[in-house]
């Protein structure tokens, strides 16, 4: 892929598309794993496959193409933010019914669109495995775009996320404007799951917010070698499973999946052996 | 000697169930106050708004000669929640970590720079004893260890009142008098005027300068010593409950 990556602008946008997504996705997957709502990176993704379908409909069926999928993913996915954080606020006591919802609406949405624009499935086999051909140079100015936007917001309000992440209530009693913060948050969260469905796709999107996060779990000791374990295990994933997938002509949603879970395998099994070996030695 | 609180026929219902009726009463600077009831007596609602996590529905709180509703907390006001024992013990986070949380109502563009934090961070550590455990995970500390971080979380930003709601709940018994005589030096050394809320009446007397019991309704607000002295059917009586179910007998 190296090489190829020389000659192929396309190939290259997917590459450094994957690396930011490898920064972002584990970076906002810390946060979220650590908060126990793993699952809405699921409920997300389905809503910009929505997105998606929705984008491939009014290209296909009425030529409108200035919704390109890309973008009416992005803007599916916010609204869907928006909607889970009203959810939680609505269900107290049980905030996580707000993902089922939004994920089935969005599964059920794309169904219909798809059903209505009869002639994409080819295309949408692509939006839900990833792919090493689908970034174009816009494409990958927006996801550069996030990639800023998610870093000023994470450095500025790096303090307050993580008190918020641990105890809300004394974040909230310490003058942090809660409500604003989780908005913002989710908000980003969102647009960083619709840059990454290019690259990993739909149904595998999550796996690259919590894996590298429980493989850094195991290792770190404090919460920013956590975030910095992750980001290195995002990385590796994606390197490793965009090169692979690209040789063997397989989506690399897959590979990188495969390789964050080895990743993870190996380093719980290590991790044991190590344990094994102090408590004997 | 200035009212740091002031709380003004504060009644406040929950659906259509009252918790609190005509509550009336003020906390002044450089007490330490222990405010008792038993369960489900309103303290937990009270606290909520004096904090401002809950809306005054009737009557008014001033805290730091502001009305409530207006008043922004930029560290005058700290809090210790009962809580702070549930966190998930699998939370990545070291001590030190978990008291630079205390930190962030400092926080703006202009922070303060990371020297400065860390010397803050601690200094609130040692001011607890619990310097040498600075990098040691969260979850991996016991009851009494992790309630220590939490209230070195909680002076970190030298706060002027601090509220202890249940502090002593999951800590053993031999460490609940260390930590008593850890919140009378912070009263006494640091000034830091306290509310420590509790259901055991029997522990807490000792300990604070002003004791204050609700039930609903203020029953008692005065000195501990002249509620010691008096005959159990008084306090009793006082208490709005049977003291022998909530006195401890070691």
């Amino acid at each position: 892929m190296l090489d190829a990556l020389l000659n192929f602008e396309i190939l290259r946008n997917t590459f450094y598309t994957g690396l930011i997504v490898g920064l972002l996705a584990p970076l906002l997957g810390t946060f979220i794993v650590v908060r126990r709502l793993s699952l809405i990176s699921d409920g997300l993704s389905h809503v910009t496959l929505a997105g998606i379908s929705f984008g491939l409909l009014m290209q296909k069926k009425y030529t409108l193409l200035m919704f390109t999928p890309f973008h009416t993913g992005i803007f599916f996915s916010v609204l869907g933010a928006i909607v889970i954080e009203n959810l939680r606020h609505v269900y107290k006591s049980f905030q996580e019914i707000a993902i089922p919802i939004t994920l089935s609406v969005g599964v059920g949405l794309s169904v219909v669109f798809i059903a209505m624009a009869d002639g994409i499935n080819t295309d949408i086999y692509a939006y839900l495995f990833g792919s090493v051909a689908a970034v174009s140079q816009s494409d990958l100015y927006v996801v550069l775009f996030t990639a800023i936007f998610v870093l000023i917001v994470i450095t500025l309000l790096y303090k307050e996320l993580f008190a918020l992440s641990f105890d809300e209530e004394f974040a909230t009693v310490s003058g942090i404007h809660a409500k604003i913060i989780h908005y913002l948050f989710i908000i980003m969260t969102a647009l960083v799951i619709a840059a990454s469905i290019r690259i990993v796709g739909v149904l595998l999107v999550s796996a690259l917010m919590t894996l590298p996060v429980a493989t850094a779990m195991r290792l770190a000791k404090s919460f920013k070698q956590t975030l910095i374990f992750s980001i290195i295990y995002g990385e590796v994933a994606v390197i490793i499973g965009l090169i692979t997938g690209y040789y063997f002509e397989i989506p690399p949603g897959g590979t990188i999946v495969i390789t964050a879970a080895i990743l993870l395998g190996l380093t719980l099994l290590i991790k044991k052996w190590y344990l094994a070996y102090i408590y004997r030695g | 000697m200035s009212h740091l609180i002031e709380v003004n026929n504060v009644t406040h219902r929950y659906d259509h169930h009252k918790v609190l009726d005509d509550v009336s009463f003020t906390i002044t600077e450089g007490d330490f106050v222990g405010l008792v009831g038993p369960n489900g007596s309103g303290k937990t609602t009270i606290i909520k708004l004096m904090l401002g996590l809950e809306k005054v529905q009737k009557g008014s709180i001033t805290a730091f000669d502001k009305p409530i509703e207006k008043f922004h907390n930029k560290g005058h006001i700290s809090f210790v929640s009962q809580k702070a024992n549930s966190f998930s013990r699998d939370f990545p986070a070291t001590a030190k970590e978990v008291v630079s949380m205390g930190l962030t109502t400092k926080a703006s563009i202009w922070r303060p720079t990371t020297k400065k934090y860390e010397y803050l961070i601690f200094e609130a550590l040692d001011r607890v004893n619990m310097l040498e455990y600075a990098n040691h995970n969260i979850g991996d500390l016991s009851g009494g260890q992790q309630q220590r971080i939490f209230i070195a979380r909680a002076i970190v930003n030298n706060p002027k009142l601090l509220i202890l709601d249940e502090p002593t709940v999951g800590v053993d018994t031999e460490n609940v008098e260390q930590f008593y005589q850890l919140l009378s030096q912070l009263n006494e050394q640091l000034g830091i005027t306290l509310i420590l809320v509790s259901h055991d009446i029997g522990t807490i007397t000792t300990h604070v300068n002003d004791l204050l019991c609700l039930n609903k309704s203020v029953h008692y607000h005065g000195n501990p010593n002249d509620f010691e002295g008096m005959s159990d059917e008084q306090r009793s009586k006082i208490y709005g409950h049977a003291m022998n179910t909530i006195t401890h007998h070691h």
